[in-house]
Formats: C-alpha cells, structure tokens, sequence
C-alpha cells in the first residue's frame, strides 16, 4: 500500500494498548524522539517495546518508559550510565525484561520481516541464555533454536526519504532500522527531510518503499 | 614489573595480525585502537554498524551518527562501510571477523567466558553483543586484570559466573603474564614481575611453560 506522509500524531494513531513496537536507535543514534514524543500523547500503554537499550537520560524511549506505559523491555543492553529511569522501574519490580544477545535481537526481527519460521543459532550455547530451550547439533556444532520477534508498529529514524517511502540512513543511526522496517505490521519512519521521487539514487536505497507505511518529516 | 594498563594494549595491539578485522570491545578494549599503526591494515569493526572506525573524539567534534559500540562519537577512516544490526552480526555468526578482544570477570581453564553477569540477584543483566563476539569470532581475546582488587584469580578452573560463551577463549592478556588457552592446557607464553611457580600457585592451577 502506498505510505502516506502525516504528521507524528497522526502516524501513530492506530498504535493500540498492549501493542508490540519495534523502537530503532542504538543509545541516541537512530533513535526516533519524535515519534516516541507523539506516541506518548497518544496515550496508548501496556506496551511490549523492543529496542537494543531501555533508555537514555529522560528523553526518548526514556520518557516513554516514565510514563508508565511500558510492560515489558526486550533488550540486549538496557543497563548503562544513562538508564536511570529503567534501573528504578526494573528494581520496583514494575517492569518486565527480556534480555537478548544483540545479534539474536537483530536476527529475530529479520526472520519475522523475511517470513522465517525459526533458525538455529550458535549465540548462547552454554549460557543461561539457552537454559531450557531446544537446541540441536548440526554439522558438529551446537545451535539454539531462536523464534522471530514481530512488531505491530516499528518506529525507526532515517535520514532522507523520497515521497514513495524510500529511505536512506546517516553513517551508524543505521543500527536497527533496516531489520525493524520489515518486521511490522505498520512501519513508520521518522526523516529529516523527504525529497522528491526520482531525486535519490536507486542505488543508495537502503529500505526499500514497500516496508514503509507511514513518513513523518521532522526538519 | 607488572604492566600498565597503556603496555598492555600495546602488547595486544602487537599481536593483532596485520590486515586484520578486528572488534574492540567496550572498555578497556577500546584503547588497543591508539596502538595500531595505519600500516598494519587492520580494520576495525563496531558492531552497531560500521567496518573502517577511527578514533574516539571529544563532544565539540562529535558527530552523534557515528558512534562506537560504547556509544561514544568516533570517526571513519578512508575504505569505512555502514550496514544494519543483522549484517553487522553476521559479520560475526559468520566467521568472518578474525580477531575480538574483550574484558571478562572470569575465563576458565577450558576457554569459557564470563563477562556480562555478576550473578548477583540486584543486578540488571545486561549482554549486548558480547555472546554474539564469544560465539562467532574466529579468535576471543581476553583483556583484565589476572586478579580482583581483593585478590581472587580471574583465571579459574572453572567459572563460578553465568557464562556468556563455551570454550571460546584462545589467549588471554593481564597485566602479569599472557596465556594461550590450549586443548593441553594453559600455556604461560610471557611474564611480567612474577615468577610462573608463584602464578601457578596463586591461580591454583596447573599451567604449561
């Protein structure tokens, strides 16, 4: 379907209570403030949020989490300097956690998004990570059996995006948005500025239009 | 005498091979970077999405899109190459990168790694991409300390950590001796202001000269 171009509150309207959203950044780069700013207006709550950190400082996902309207982390590193607001959250036992290796986060997401059922993985044999879940030696090594994780709603930051929906990215704010473009339902990207169609170079298109559901210039 | 901490990652960074592609991890690792000279080749890899990483900058330079894994602003040198989180990871999986150097609470005789959970029930887990490094690089360099500030052995028989990989480990790097992690053993490959009878009897191990 063809991505329409709104503004934030209206991108994130359809968002629902107890929603998954895949959140992109890695720490502040890449992170989507606006549409995590326009998602807490929005009001919707008892959300699952998948993203690699559980906030920074008291903005972004941060604010989101304050807010009260996050059930559950799924994260690989949500314990930094800056994570204040999640620490308190998770030590008052208000908040649940899914911890997983980076690489698996990334990897799950691009199953969902490429209609992979389940994969074997090597990360974590040995390690509580795998403790009770399936696993399998093939060729010699042994493998975990990993599931995908799907959004409802992705919310990524890109750096460019002509009006069709295609995006390009800026240096490492890259990191997730690619992988989590496909693995919504609805897919909204956050751009500094949208162009023309025909102004970007075929060749440089990162994330494809078809990924894309909703565009939000932010200057 | 023992090492300092600017010695020892110019020993490590002396036995990165040249051309290599190399991930330093968060930490003490980072600093291996200062001692590597553009003619070596070596190429460093970040993992949230980056081959080609320069040298950390301070904020007044920062550009916050290009950040290191520790989340610090860094630069790209000439021939750097962006890609998202599950390229970057498969870098890894792969068996593409040849050399990660880490930092660890505990490395076992075998080569396990313990590095991001302290077991204790107040701490927040937090991984990263630390089992995805011990899993997938084709070597895992251990960085630390050879013993706590209170004095207990790093290198152990066995972890008493959550471990965050299995026999990964192939070398090990403190500021009083180096070891190759060997299917014969431990093996001392070099000393610095300790004898190897008093290491082998204060790590309480076995270990081949």
């Amino acid at each position: 379907m063809r991505t329409r171009i709104v503004d934030a509150l209206t991108a994130v309207e359809e968002v629902k209570d107890g929603d998954t959203v895949l959140v992109g950044g890695f720490g502040m780069a890449g992170m989507p403030v606006e549409l995590i700013d326009a998602l807490i207006e929005h009001g919707a709550g008892d959300l699952t949020i998948v993203s690699n950190n559980a906030g920074n400082g008291d903005t972004g996902l941060a604010a989101l989490l304050a807010a009260g309207r996050v059930r559950k982390m799924v994260c690989s590193f949500p314990r930094q300097s800056d994570s204040w607001v999640f620490d308190g959250l998770y030590r008052a036992g208000k908040i649940e956690l899914e911890l997983v290796p980076q690489g698996n986060l990334a990897e799950r997401m691009r199953a969902a998004g490429a209609g992979i059922g389940a994969f074997y993985c090597p990360t974590g044999v040995g390690t509580p990570i795998a403790e009770g879940r399936e696993t399998r030696v093939i060729d010699g090594r042994e493998y975990v059996l990993e599931y995908p994780i799907r959004g409802d709603v992705a919310l990524i930051r890109a750096h460019v995006a002509d009006r069709l929906g295609n995006l390009v990215y800026r240096k490492t704010a890259r990191n997730f948005g690619p992988v989590m473009a496909t693995a919504a339902t609805i897919t909204i990207a956050q751009v500094s500025k949208i162009v023309e169609v025909g102004e970007l170079d075929p060749e440089t298109v990162v994330t494809p239009s078809i990924y894309v559901n909703r565009l939000v210039e932010v200057a | 005498m023992a090492l300092d901490k600017n010695e020892l990652a110019q020993l490590v960074a002396g036995d990165i091979p040249d051309g290599a592609y190399v991930n330093l991890g968060i930490g003490q690792p980072t600093s291996i970077a200062r001692y590597l000279s553009p003619e070596s080749g070596v190429i460093l890899h970040t993992e949230n999405g980056m081959l080609g990483m320069g040298e950390v900058v301070p904020a007044e330079r920062a550009d916050w899109d290009l950040t290191n894994a520790g989340k610090q602003p860094v630069t790209e040198l000439p021939g750097a190459a962006y890609f998202h989180h599950a390229d970057s990871f498969s870098m890894m999986r792969g068996g593409h990168l040849d050399v990660c150097v880490m930092g660890a609470f505990q490395v076992s005789a075998g080569g396990d790694l313990a590095n991001w959970h302290t077991g204790a029930a107040d701490a927040i887990p937090a991984v990263g991409g630390a089992m995805d490094l011990a899993a997938g690089a084709k070597q895992v360099w251990v960085m630390m300390t050879l013993f706590t500030k209170s004095g207990e052995p790093k290198l152990v028989p066995a972890c008493t950590y959550p471990l965050t990989g299995k026999a990964c480990v192939t070398r090990v790097y403190t500021e009083v001796a180096t070891f190759h992690i060997t299917p014969e053993g431990v093996r001392v490959t070099a000393t610095y202001g300790i004898g190897i009878e008093e290491l082998a009897t204060r790590l309480d191990m076995p270990l081949l000269a």
